[in-house]
């Protein structure tokens, strides 16, 4: 970082034209996790644009190659299913509770633990619940996970609640019975309420692979927005925009540290300013 | 993991396979080639670099050198490969022993890395062998991870020091140092540390992280990274070695497909040996390191030693000591063995999985996908169909059999052919193995397995002809 602002505001966009110039420019794009084939288009596009500074110009390209989807979280009538999914570590419990704080302005917020896999998962999220005081369903140990979000929305619709979150297990995208099972729990809740939104949870430190999870995810689940995690971090979580690109999935929240208010809607200005900044 | 790199290498490989005199624009376009695939599988910029220029000096160096005729891209392909394993780091480095026990290993690493599951599987790991580890819960960050860490210890039998319950309450550095006093007072001879999950950037908590080090003085400091992370890997790498230091490296979720090539920038700007892999969220899905294993798989060899492993495990016990048993009175690998193999296999799971360790697997990607898996229940029909005489010999089995068997188990008689050839193939190829040139453990039924339909671009290796045919050969070659 920083050596990239430096380097941009020393040349002027005539000079953009030069190609080691580009290269560079190509280079430190890449070291954002953006991908070397988008990075290279991204530097082509550039050139071609043209704005007051050379800085402008990149932004431009940047934002144009976001997704133009609605990034505000869309409601149901009556209580609005969230999924929340992801790989493991992600960040995934963590922005749940962060969501949940977010969303308990707009009326009763329920939280299902469905992540009935990992050790001390339920716990982890009964404590966040109890820190900012929401209910959180859970079963027992090893149970199924379908059953735990479909006792969830009976409790839900029982406190005429707003907002119903449902925190799931972490899973690799290539584990197909694990996908299948994801897909169930979906699959489950819908049978008694629409899943007004899936999120996954993107860790800003992840490289290419990020496209697979999305793409897999999305697959499995219809994921209708990303939320961005660790961006507090030395990583710049260029791999949302090679997602945006290609899949078209929002990035709706970002997520930048580990207190329970550390969670922002996705703002594509800053976004774009931090990628090249 | 690195499937598409693999892929690349492959393609890349083959190309240069086919031509025969390699040009230095060649290895201009390799060098390439290597450059795209590495920055695809997220290995730093600075590091592809460095790696593409040494590889360009040594096979510049090499080309005058090579005889014509003499396998020039083999030559080639032997210096890329040579140089990620030194990148990789040569031997793979073990745990070293303290002197004066406790041996005391600290973990370290970024958030959701995956540590305090991998604290588990250490402490598994070598209780297992023997030693008597302890756990710490220095974790008091994370909601629960205290919890997670006394859940684990009790699923493994280890006993965890968690006197504070965390969730953000607690001093971790007395944590650490009262865990040490206590493994002393209890003669455990290990002490594996868990420590909150915190980023390179973040000062204060990396001072924790140094006060704990400090006080504690352990043995080896393990830095835990996920194999997926991208370009940001050596930064944050950079930042712990400068802050709490690392002695060596332990990368996770190597049971995903992506590709790691951060393994390949740490250990080549920081020279830390990767010690363990961690491989699957069950407690035992954990294992050494091998730089070799990670190189081929790299270079789309295929990673025909753990599939071995995983064979072994599969297979249960009896069988498998019956084979050994076999194989080391040297008898002959029958079609009974066969068809207990294809069993075990079929309960290893899915073919297409086991496929895909194999060499070249990355840009077989296709035909594994479309792999049939009902061809091993058709190969085990025509088993079944013949006698018991018959399997322990398949030279018995002339025409008249031959039709028998075909007609029994419902398929043609150029199926029971095919497959009698193939099991002849596995049997030399068992023959092989007991000289030492294969990997033990490896089923014979892997290369004597339903043929995969093979594609011009999914040849790796340059294929041995089995037909002294010049036509059939000439088949072959085509695919
Ligand atoms: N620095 C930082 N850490 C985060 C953020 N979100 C989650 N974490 C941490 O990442 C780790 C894993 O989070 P968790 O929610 O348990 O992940 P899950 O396995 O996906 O449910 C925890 O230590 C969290 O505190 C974030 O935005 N910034
Ligand atoms: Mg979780």
């Amino acid at each position: 970082m920083g050596i990239f602002s430096k380097f941009l505001s020393k040349i002027k966009v005539t000079e953009l034209l030069h190609k080691p110039d580009l290269d560079e420019l190509a280079d430190e794009l890449i070291a954002a996790d953006i991908g070397a084939d988008l990075a290279h288009s991204i530097i082509e596009q550039t050139r071609k644009v043209k704005s007051a500074t050379p800085e402008e110009s990149l932004h431009t390209v940047l934002l144009s190659h976001l997704s133009k989807k609605e990034r505000s979280i869309s409601t149901a009538s009556g209580v609005t299913a969230v999924m929340v999914v992801g790989v493991n570590g992600t960040g995934k419990t963590t922005s749940v509770a962060k969501l949940a704080r977010n969303f308990q302005s707009q009326g009763t917020v329920v939280l299902a633990a469905a992540d009935t896999f990992r050790a001390a998962a339920v716990e982890q999220l009964q404590t966040w619940g109890q820190r900012i005081g929401v209910e959180v369903v859970s079963g027992k140990e090893n149970s199924d996970p379908a059953s735990v979000a479909f006792d969830a929305i009976s409790k839900a619709q029982q406190l005429s609640a707003a907002f119903l979150l449902i925190d799931t297990a972490g899973r690799l995208h290539n584990k197909s019975d694990l996908m299948n099972e994801l897909g169930k729990i979906k699959r489950v809740i819908e049978k008694v309420t629409p899943v007004s939104e899936v999120l996954l949870v993107i860790d800003a430190t992840t490289g290419q692979n990020g496209l697979q999870q999305a793409k897999i995810f999305a697959e499995a689940v219809q994921v209708t927005g990303i939320v961005l995690t660790k961006l507090d971090g030395s990583a710049r979580g260029g791999i949302a925009l090679a997602i945006e690109d290609s899949l078209d999935i929002p990035i709706k929240f970002v997520g930048t540290g580990e207190s329970i208010e550390d969670l922002a809607p996705f703002n594509p200005d800053e976004y774009v300013k931090g990628l090249i900044s | 993991m690195f499937d598409a790199l693999s892929a690349r290498f492959a393609k890349t490989f083959g190309n240069l396979r086919s031509k025969g005199k390699i040009s230095s624009s060649d290895i201009d376009s390799v060098l390439d080639e290597i450059t795209s695939a590495l920055l695809e599988a997220d290995v730093a910029k600075e590091v592809v670099d460095l790696f593409t220029e040494r590889i360009g000096a040594q096979a510049a160096a090499l080309l005058p050198t090579l005889q014509a005729g003499s396998n020039q891209a083999q030559a080639i392909f032997d210096v890329v490969n040579s140089e990620l394993i030194k990148i990789l780091g040569s031997e793979g480095r073990r745990i070293r022993f303290a002197k004066n026990p406790p041996t005391v290993i600290m973990l370290a690493g970024l958030q959701g890395a995956g540590k305090t599951t991998l604290a588990a599987k250490l402490a598994k790991f070598y209780k297992d062998q023997g030693n008597t580890p302890l756990l710490i819960a220095a974790d008091l960050q994370r909601p629960n991870a205290v919890t997670q860490l006394q859940v684990l210890g009790e699923q493994i039998g280890v006993p965890v020091f968690a006197p504070e319950q965390g969730n953000g309450s607690g001093n971790a550095v007395e944590v650490a140092r009262d865990g040490i006093a206590f493994a002393q007072s209890k003669v455990h001879n290990m002490v594996i540390v868990d420590t909150a999950g915190r980023l390179g950037v973040d000062d204060e908590l990396m001072d924790e992280a140094i006060a704990i080090r400090n006080q504690i003085q352990p043995h080896e400091i393990l830095f835990v990274i996920d194999s997926m992370i991208g370009q940001s890997a050596i930064a944050t790498a950079r930042a712990f070695e400068q802050g709490v230091g690392f002695d060596g490296l332990v990368l996770t979720k190597l049971d995903g497909d992506a590709r790691g090539g951060a393994a390949l920038s740490i250990t080549e700007v920081l020279k830390r040996p990767i010690m363990f892999v961690s491989t699957g969220e069950k407690i035992s899905d954990f294992d050494l390191f091998y730089p070799e294993r990670m190189a081929s798989r790299i270079l789309g060899l295929g990673d025909v030693a753990t599939l071995a492993e995983q064979a072994k495990k599969a297979l249960n016990p009896e069988t498998s000591a019956k084979l050994e048993e076999k194989f080391a009175r040297g008898d002959d690998f029958t079609l009974e063995d066969f068809l207990e193999q294809l069993e075990a296999m079929a309960n290893m799971g899915s073919m297409g999985k086991l496929l895909s360790m194999l060499p070249g697997a990355a840009s077989m990607k296709k035909q594994i996908e479309n792999f049939d898996e009902s061809e091993i229940v058709r190969t085990k029909a025509i088993v079944q169909s013949m006698t018991p005489h018959e399997r322990r010999d398949v030279k018995v089995l002339n025409g008249t059999r031959r039709a028998r068997i075909a007609r029994g188990s419902g398929r043609a008689v150029s199926e029971v052919n095919s497959l009698v050839e193939r099991f002849s193939a596995a049997q030399k190829a068992m023959k092989q193995m007991r000289n030492g040139s294969m990997p033990a453990g490896m089923p014979a039924a892997m290369s004597g397995m339903p043929a995969i339909p093979a594609s011009k671009s999914a040849v790796v290796h340059k294929k041995k002809s089995k037909s002294g045919n010049p036509a059939k050969r000439a088949a072959e070659e085509r695919g």
